[in-house]
């Protein structure tokens, strides 16, 4: 043990290979013989392949193969699965259409771009040229795009087997007869209608995926830009391909970023796998921007109808929730549960509300596969829980920060103080909502904003100041519970200690690292647990051949569960190393202490260094009797719960009345992420989930028209924010330890864009109330025209 | 994406390079609106000539009473030349507003112009500041009125067969103003709205507008209502903005909107000329 690296903000180890531009991306990687796929694309959101016309495109030059959706049918593969199931109502399992690799004849395309065939060719020019030569003959069909009018008598179907497009309708909380009944009794009702709209993930780095089948070994390597080798492999193996997974190698060499969209099994990553055994040929494919754009899984889009009671004291009675959130055509890997398990379950929020019922409808459109995107829920519920917050003090009289205080469930600890128990299922660990909001309020300057803001309004300049506060549940969690409902994987975390004779340490995690510093945050756990120095450490990730298991890097969990797993594996480590350091002292086991990297017989000058006792493990010539050999231990970590971050969220706005733009003056965020291992590394996943969250309420979304056409689909429409987009951030932390991981971490890389959104909408309805327009909701994001318009009405 | 094949060139000479034009070719200066064209295949030339290196084409410099860009200055050349500064400031100012750095850096003004994007940001000052364009053919040189050089949605009066040589100015006079003021879509940095004006100093004006209808466009009405630039007569003028046209209408801003912000464009760069 030392105390050298955690709580310090040590410079990531990893940032000198991506800042010199020596990372190594899938498509950095070139095999020999390889060769380069494009895919043939439907160009509607829905139409019938009536014929398909290979003649022309097979002669192009350079061509190796021609795959179609009718080869693929002829194979017996299915398609691609979904990892959750959520059941109906009434208990019948949810509808969970086929996704297929590619559209075979007579079949609809469901989204735009939906793949046809597959062209692979010698090089990457010679596969687009000649899969601009495929003629396909289209019979277009209408399409649905929006959730809400999906479910309208009516509209175009998705899939045939799944009548009103509904792939499942579900509720949590209290019975609905008695949140009806509360809320007809509450004094007042705050109710709001509004969009939490599309989001379009834009990782820097596409997806890219190479297949390599080597007869010789008869074995398969994937390389993907994917947030999870393991699970692609187990996936692919089990669902899809029906591979022998000892025979399949994934390996995820550097990725750059995913917020979430890199999670899921892919149809291309499944095809390239399988099409280089049909050629015997390695085939990469990296998708192109535009493809990223209209493919990659977008996230959010529900359409929500939400209600607040309150008690004439301005105490919350009930909550109602009616959303319809939207899931695209297929089923991606974790979509039935983002709506369901990760955002009904946090509608409690931080309040004590005592009647709370949410009825959800999960739709089938014509779009791409909508599913986790950094938050995934939880930045869906509190924008739900925040804006009505704010709304109902403004339409009560009620100061935004005393409403909130007046209903936060109490500080408890988790320890001598026991969980929360919602109800809406979760129980949360730890938590002490006053303390953010208290430190929030003093770094805003509270009690002097009020006075600036009616002296703006007087000039023609309007100030809004909005609030909110989170929590949320990360470290996805133990796999029991998250069995009962409904994962089909478990979601513990696998870590082995490996230490080498010199007393070196290889640690292999399944936690994969992109972008999130793991090779520097936990080497800097390593480094301390043992009292070795850092640079004796190594973090291995990426490959399911090096690692031994790993359910992979979202939902915040890594610190937390893979962290945890390491722990494990470090306290196995240190227990045998004692046994051996015993030895070499001839003392008890119970005699020896560990600090500073060795084992020190206690009162004593007596000692062994860590790197004695490993090259003990490794040359076990003078050895306990009974004991192996060798320092190398394996763990398996399955969390007791989820851990539950929070924190408070301030945004202070100026609105142009002119033209409505919106400008962010200040941004003040107080984040509970537990105990933190490297505050450098916190504060950079707090800055890049802020600006993703600023960027939700004020500048993104996907369009699609009528059609189902993405009108939206290029950087040039898109408006991604950037740095002068956003204030310099203000922020503070406090620490409220995890009470059930070793470590006392609960996450910290989607808190940023979970508290955020709503703030920066709140801040600018209360510029706009300060001016006299007493709006309700602006839809995301707030552009100049629609804020401009909020204020002609 | 990856564009179709295509040759590529790089002459030393604008008669080397007018040589090598023909209909199956395209002229690359900065490539900022070229190369992404090319590679969605939205473009397919057979050949690529670029001009952006040929010596005779870069610089700015004074010529008697004109002042003369060359069509491969770049907008960081513009913004930061002290010629730019002293005499046309207005083109440092909206040169700052076009994108980032690193396409500043790329592109052209006479890229800018062949290319007439209706949102794009030189047209409207080439138009406030009384520009000419000069055009080079093999069968000479004739110089176009920025009045007469935009005809429609990314359309100009130039001809097959003929490149931009350089963008002439009279050098406006002791006492000129002039202004750049623009509302910039977020995700392009081009303008949703680019109102360039200039006031001489017995007071007659010249006001253009980009980014508002299909083509940049001279607003003679405005121009002809500012009278006095008093106040009254300036609410006048702005309420004359665009009058009769056909504004574009995306997803950033309707008709209507795209409407009151020209106006809102228009009142912002006529008082910026008031003191």
């Amino acid at each position: 043990m030392s105390n050298k690296y955690i709580g310090q903000s040590v410079r990531r180890t990893e940032d000198k290979r991506y800042i010199t531009g020596k990372g190594r991306y899938t498509d950095d990687i070139k095999l020999v013989g390889m060769t380069h796929a494009s895919f043939v694309r439907s160009p509607y959101a829905h139409a019938r392949v009536i014929s398909i016309d290979l003649s022309a495109a097979q002669n192009m030059p350079g061509v190796v193969a021609i795959f179609t959706g009718d080869d693929i049918k002829a194979t017996g593969i299915v398609g691609v699965p979904t990892g959750w199931q959520v059941n109906f109502k009434n208990g019948d399992t949810m509808k969970e259409p086929p996704h297929p690799l590619l559209i075979a004849t007579g079949s609809t395309s469901k989204h735009i771009g939906d793949p046809v065939a597959v062209v692979i060719a010698e090089t990457y020019a010679a596969a687009v040229d000649a899969s601009e030569a495929v003629e396909v003959e289209w019979e277009e069909l209408d399409a649905v795009t929006d959730p809400f009018k999906a479910a309208q008598e009516g509209a175009a179907l998705v899939h045939a087997d799944a009548p009103g497009n509904l792939a499942f309708d579900w509720e949590l909380g209290n019975p609905l007869s008695e949140v009806d009944e509360a809320i007809a009794q509450s004094a007042h009702v705050t109710s709001l209608e509004f969009v939490n709209q599309r989001m379009i993930p834009n990782a820097i780095e596409p997806r890219a995926y190479i297949g390599h089948y080597e007869e010789h070994i008869d074995k398969y390597t994937l390389y993907t830009s994917t947030q999870n080798p393991h699970l692609i492999r187990l996936l692919m193996c089990a669902f899809v391909l029906g591979l022998p997974e000892h025979k399949v190698r994934v390996l995820g060499p550097d990725v750059g970023g995913g917020f979430g969209s890199k999670i899921f099994h892919y149809t291309e990553e499944a095809l390239v796998t399988w099409a280089s055994k049909q050629i015997n040929r390695p085939i990469k494919w990296t998708e192109t921007r535009s493809e990223a754009f209209m493919l990659d899984a977008h996230g959010r889009d529900h359409v929500t109808k939400a209600e607040m009671g309150f008690d004439a004291d301005g105490n919350v009675q009930a909550l109602r929730i009616k959303t319809y959130a939207n899931l695209g055509a297929y089923l991606s890997t974790f979509a039935p549960a983002v709506p369901t398990y990760l955002h009904g379950t946090l509608l409690q929020g931080l309040y004590t509300t005592p009647k709370i019922h949410i009825d959800l409808c999960g739709m089938f459109t014509h779009t791409v596969a909508v599913d986790a995107y950094r938050g995934a829920g939880r930045p869906e519920a509190t924008y739900l829980l925040e804006r009505l917050m704010d709304l109902a003090a403004l339409e009560m009289g009620k100061d935004p920060v005393q409403l909130r205080k007046q209903n936060f469930i109490p500080a408890f600890n988790g320890v001598s103080e026991p969980g929360y128990q919602t109800q809406v299922a979760l129980q949360y660990d730890s938590g002490n909502y006053q303390g953010v909001l208290d430190r929030g309020v003093e770094m805003l300057g509270y009690e002097n904003f009020r006075q600036m803001q009616r002296e703006a309004a007087q000039n023609g300049k309007l100030l809004g100041v909005g609030f909110s506060t989170y929590v949320e549940a990360c470290g996805i969690a133990p796999s029991a519970v998250v069995g009962a409902l409904g994962a089909r994987a478990g979601l513990y975390e696998s870590a082995q200690v490996r230490v080498q004779p010199t007393g070196k340490v290889s640690v292999y995690s399944g936690s994969h690292s992109h972008g999130q510093g793991h090779e520097t945050t936990f080497a800097q756990v390593v480094a301390d647990k043992l009292g070795i120095p850092m640079e004796d450490v190594d973090i291995i990730h990426g490959d399911s051949d090096a690692v031994a298991f790993g359910m992979g890097t979202y939902g915040s969990r890594s610190l937390a569960v893979g962290g945890s797993a390491i722990v494990k594996s470090i306290e196995k480590v240190l227990e045998k190393g004692a046994k051996i350091a015993a030895h070499k002292l001839e003392c008890a086991e119970g005699d020896l202490e560990y600090a500073e990297g060795k084992w020190t017989v206690k009162g004593t000058d007596q000692s062994v260094s860590f790197g004695d006792v490993a090259l003990t493990a490794y040359v076990p010539h003078v050895y306990p009797q009974g004991l192996e050999p060798g320092l190398d231990f394996s763990s398996f970590y399955d969390p007791a719960n989820f851990t539950y971050p929070f924190g408070c969220h301030i945004a202070v706005v100026e609105v142009d009345t002119e033209t409505g733009k919106v400008t962010l003056k200040r941004f003040i965020a107080v984040d509970d992420v537990g105990n933190v291992v490297n505050p450098m590394i916190v504060d950079g996943q707090i800055h890049g989930g802020l600006a993703q969250g600023i960027g939700q309420a004020l500048l993104e979304g996907a369009i699609y028209d009528e059609n189902g056409q993405l009108i939206n689909g290029s950087y040039m429409d898109y408006a991604m924010p950037r740095a002068d987009d956003l204030p310099m951030f203000e922020l503070d932390r406090q620490e409220t330890p995890c009470p059930h991981n070793p470590l006392g971490v609960k996450g910290a890389g989607e808190a940023g864009c979970i508290g955020s959104t709503p703030a920066v909408v709140n801040a600018v309805i209360d510029a706009l109330w300060s001016g006299g327009h007493p709006v309700k909701d602006i839809r995301m994001p707030l552009t100049p025209e629609r804020v401009w318009r909020a204020m002609q009405s | 994406m990856i564009s179709y094949e295509f040759d590529y060139t790089r002459p030393d000479t604008v008669e080397a390079a007018l040589d090598l034009l023909d209909d199956d070719s395209k002229i690359l200066a900065g490539g900022h609106s070229l190369i992404p064209a090319l590679k969605l295949r939205l473009s397919a030339p057979g050949k690529l000539i670029d001009i952006a290196r040929i010596p005779s084409l870069k610089g700015i410099k004074m010529d008697g009473n004109e002042l003369v860009i060359g069509a491969a200055a770049t907008h960081s050349d513009i913004l930061e030349s002290d010629l730019i500064k002293q005499h046309l400031p207005m083109f440092a100012e909206g040169a700052a507003l076009i994108g980032d750095p690193m396409i500043r850096h790329k592109g052209t003004l006479g890229g800018s112009l062949a290319h007439a994007d209706p949102s794009a940001d030189w047209p409207a000052m080439v138009l406030a500041a009384e520009g000419t364009v000069v055009v080079q053919s093999k069968t000479g040189t004739r110089s176009i009125s920025s009045d007469d050089f935009f005809t429609g949605f990314y359309s100009t009066a130039l001809e097959s067969g003929e490149i931009i040589t350089e963008i002439r100015f009279p050098i406006p006079a002791e006492g000129t103003k002039m202004t750049y003021q623009k509302f910039v879509q977020p995700a392009s940095r081009f303008a949703i709205v680019g109102c360039a004006a200039l006031r001489h100093p017995d007071g007659t004006a010249r006001v253009a507008f980009t980014g508002v209808a299909d083509a940049p466009f001279r607003d003679t009405a405005v121009e002809n209502a500012v009278g006095d630039w008093s106040e009254e007569a300036l609410e006048a003028a702005v309420a004359l903005t665009a009058q009769g046209m056909e504004f574009n209408v995306d997803h950033y801003a309707s008709e209507t909107y795209r409407h009151h912000l020209a106006r809102v464009y228009c009142r912002k760069a006529l008082k910026a000329l008031l003191y």
